[in-house]
């Protein structure tokens, strides 16, 4: 607890661990005046201070521009990457004395092809115009849900890393909707949602009564329950009521018509469900922001003593949130077999659940965050293929990108001291504190 | 991993002050009714035949044969003496002793494999075989979640365990075929391993990074970049890159004839006898030197130690790092040892299976190691149902150990804590 340094001289002895803890409820909920944090104060580093500096550093040291470069960081040590492993790159620097401007070249060449090909296949390319970023917005979709879901329980202070096994769970109960039953048209799709929906939630409230009930670890759980829901569907794919009838490959029967989102743009992926994340997203700022409700799903993250203390059933708040966020989770999953795929498959999922939880980091826990963050991981996605085809480099560069993305982000310090923004060596320990929570405690 | 939780949460369940959980004896008095009816009185007809020795073995023995019912019931009958004394001595108002869930997961197993092999179209198993088998398949968790329990008894949860296997099980590779000599590929997947701890050390000790986060952003930049790699130096050039030279297993002469018990301990490679030292060095060293008493203050009281002069952050980095360089040593087994060659994704989630056994194991390096066991034969035990045909699904086989960790984490079957301030960064201040 460093905290006797910003604040007025106190005896840190008589400084009790509630009191801290107090005073972070008050900070994560002061309203509009302080960055949400990423995840509450409490399940952070232990350390909290208090925001000072000039209007200058806010913008200097505040969460956009540290973003931003985060994000230019992550893509020149991934280019450097794809540099490494060039031939040409490997060629010219076998004569870099010689001619380093071949070498230098042949550097930027391939640092550079591969990101413009990215580009090129997720946002615009003069040969199709902006239908790359049509694609984009479908592959962000079921991001942008289960990231919201994954986001909406770090607010409350847990870590879902579940909604793969939420996606999964609501994709399977979802499409057995879609292609077992025949319903009239508004309706049928009305039930794959409402189906798939509620087995997520159920997956996910799962979860929270564990938690509620028994304190165990959401982490574990929520891994372990991924991997339960991957073999039941790998166990339901090879049953008869979920296989193609006549065949023996794991893959269901194709979506009714009736039971999948309508196409949004001729000619593209694009489908409903990218409003429905839309409305989702403008759903759950709502919630955490003017409900009751969220507010003490805020107050349990930033403090359960406390929030239990003001009156909040701590208990209750667990299993709904849990609950909430495998419904938005269910909505990704709902995304991918009614919306993308229109299909059931063993990997319906595919990574989403896992790239959700950066997602959520990224946006920093809020609502819009997550949006704009899951949007930019679905043009990764979308162009990492069309990069992949064009120049050869491998898919996995994306999640090196991705990763770094978060890293970076998640220690400013380490940003700012690429760049020299550090405020002064001697205060280095003080700098992080304050830092965590000018960032809102992106820990 | 006490990060969201402060206060404890209320356990369900009777508990008072003076009488120890019924936990124990309510679960155990489930489970042997439960293997009462099914395995007993709705078990199979058929009698199962366990094999002990392979044709040709130094010492042949009788293959033993269990009649599926009666065997069942004989099996049930003693879990439900195990759990009766469990009651009894819950009456009395004493605790289980630690090695009556152990017996009990012993004996239950046991029932469980005779329920299944009778049960199967073709009633006949190497009982050998099996163990061997699960031993080979339990050495990467053991690695892994032994780097687990250095972590978090200093303090530190490490949800990278995954991305350490599969850095090491790259490096291995890479290096042991470069250099031809597989002895090296083990060192620099112990090095690949410490370098993945290093990162996420420097993370949440200096910039205090949530140490979970760290975990899982790591797990993925390690899968991204040697999926990467892979891509683009591995999978073009097989021979020159991914050819590694292989352990070998050495056998100890005599010991290793031995039933059963020969292959496990006396026939292994270099990394598997490595294991048994690890485990043992690991547990005397955190439990009987002096260096553990103060690597587990740190993880239960960093304040405390910090008080009594030990330095906090350094023994965090230090220990998390060698915990990363056996796991990394775990990664090495898949390319160095069970596969001839690396393949993306090749550690198949097996880092998450070792924080499970590390839990299951009570934080403990023998608990991990007989948990990490128990998973072992699980997988084991899954493919063999396939081949000999089994009315249970075998995807319901590979679900058990994730089933089996969440009644564990829930407290259903005895109560885990984890070191009180793991997950918790330490400010001096």
């Amino acid at each position: 607890m460093t905290t006797k340094d910003s604040n007025p001289p106190v005896d840190p002895d008589k400084e009790t661990v509630e009191e801290v803890q107090a005073a972070d409820v008050a900070l994560d909920t002061a309203g509009g005046t302080l960055e949400p944090s990423l995840v509450p104060v409490s399940t952070q580093s232990g350390d909290t201070g208090h925001p000072q500096g000039s209007v200058l550093r806010r913008i200097v040291m505040g969460n956009g521009f540290v973003s931003l470069l985060a994000v230019f960081v992550a893509l020149v040590l991934g280019g450097i990457l794809i540099a490494s492993t060039d031939p040409a790159v490997a060629r010219t620097a076998g004569y870099f004395f010689a001619r380093p401007s071949d070498f230098l070249s042949a550097l930027w060449s391939a640092m550079t092809r591969s990101y413009v090909a990215l580009f090129q296949g997720s946002v615009f390319n003069p040969r199709q115009g902006f239908s790359p970023l049509l694609e984009t917005m479908t592959v962000a979709t079921p991001l942008i849900c289960a990231g919201l879901g994954v986001a909406l329980a770090f607010r409350a202070g847990l870590f879902n890393i579940g909604a793969q096994g939420q996606i999964i769970i609501s994709a399977t109960l979802g499409a057995y909707a879609g292609f077992a039953w025949h319903l009239p048209l508004v309706l049928h799709l009305l039930v794959v949602i409402v189906m798939g929906v509620i087995g997520g939630a159920a997956w996910g409230a799962v979860v929270g009564l564990l938690k509620a009930r028994t304190g165990a670890h959401e982490v574990i759980v929520t891994i372990m329950l991924n991997y339960v829901a991957l073999f039941l569907l790998d166990f339901l794919l090879n049953t008869e009521a979920f296989r193609r009838p006549g065949d023996v490959s794991p893959i269901s029967p194709r979506l009714d018509e009736s039971a999948v989102y309508p196409q949004l743009i001729p000619g593209s992926r694009l489908h409903l469900g990218f409003l429905v994340a839309v409305a989702l997203t403008a759903g759950v700022w709502w919630l955490l922001n003017r409900s009751t409700i969220g507010f003490e799903f805020r107050a349990v993250g930033a403090n359960p003593a406390a929030a239990r203390t003001a009156g909040v059933n701590v208990q209750t708040a667990t299993i709904l949130v849990m609950a909430m966020a495998g419904a938005l989770a269910g909505f990704g999953g709902i995304a991918q077999v009614a919306g993308t795929e229109k299909v059931l498959t063993g990997g319906v999922a595919a990574q989403i659940g896992f790239d959700s939880i950066t997602v959520a980091l990224l946006g920093r826990s809020t609502p819009w965050g997550t949006f704009f963050a899951g949007l930019l991981f679905g043009a990764f996605r979308a162009g990492a293929v069309q990069m992949q085809i064009q120049t050869g480099t491998p898919i996995d560069i994306v999640l090196v990108v991705q990763s770094l993305i978060v890293l970076f982000i998640a220690a400013p310090p380490l940003i700012r001291s690429i760049f020299g923004l550090n405020p002064g060596r001697k205060k280095r320990a003080k700098a992080a504190a304050k830092a965590a929570v000018a960032t809102g405690g992106a820990k | 991993m006490t990060t969201a939780t402060k206060p404890a949460p209320v356990p369900a369940g009777p508990t008072t002050a003076l009488r120890p959980s019924l936990k124990v004896p309510v679960s155990l008095g489930v489970l042997s009714l439960v293997a009462l009816v099914f395995f007993g009185f709705l078990g199979p007809s058929k009698t199962a035949e366990m094999k002990v020795s392979e044709q040709g073995d130094a010492m042949e023995l009788p293959a033993i044969l269990i009649p599926g019912q009666g065997g069942g019931i004989a099996l049930a009958i003693l879990l439900l003496a195990m759990a009766a004394y469990s009651v009894y001595l819950w009456s009395k108002g004493e605790r289980s002793p630690k090695w009556l869930p152990i017996a009990f997961a012993v004996v239950f197993v046991f029932a469980l494999l005779v329920w299944i092999v009778a049960g199967a179209r073709e009633p006949s198993i190497s009982l050998a075989g099996l163990i061997a088998g699960s031993v080979t398949l339990a050495v990467p968790l053991v690695f892994g979640s032994l780097s687990g329990v250095l972590c978090e008894r200093v303090g530190v949860v490490n949800i990278a365990i995954e991305g350490q296997l599969l850095g090491g099980a790259f490096t291995a590779a890479l290096v042991a075929t470069v250099t031809h000599n597989a002895y090296v590929g083990l060192l620099a997947a112990a090095a690949a391993g410490a370098l993945v701890s290093m990162v996420l050390a420097v993370f949440s000790i200096k910039y205090l990074v949530n140490q979970i986060i760290v975990g899982v952003v790591l797990n993925v930049l390690v899968s991204g970049l040697t999926g990467f790699l892979f891509g683009t130096v591995m999978a073009p050039d097989k021979e020159l890159f991914n050819t590694p030279a292989r352990l070998d297993i050495l056998p100890i002469p005599f010991l290793s004839d031995i039933p059963i018990i020969g292959p496990i301990l006396f026939e292994q490679s270099v990394a598997g006898y490595l294991m048994y030292v690890a485990v043992a060095v690991v547990w005397v060293g955190l439990f009987k030197t002096r260096w553990g008493l103060r690597v587990r203050a740190v993880g239960e009281h960093p304040q405390a130690a910090d008080t009594l002069g030990i330095n906090v952050n350094a023994t965090r980095f230090w220990n998390v790092t060698l915990g990363g360089a056996i796991a990394g040593i775990g990664g090495a087994i898949f390319t160095l040892v069970t596969i001839d060659s690396f393949t993306k994704e090749i550690s198949g989630g097996r880092g998450f299976i070792a924080l499970a056994a590390l839990i299951f194991g009570r934080w403990n390096p023998i608990g991990a190691f007989l948990a990490s066991l128990l998973f072992g034969f699980a997988y084991n035990l899954q493919s063999i149902l396939g081949i000999i045909g089994t009315p249970v699904p075998s995807q319901f086989m590979a679900m058990l150990p994730y089933l089996v960790t969440i009644f564990a984490v829930a407290g259903l079957v005895g109560r885990s804590r984890p070191p009180a301030a793991s997950g918790i960064p330490y400010v001096k201040g």
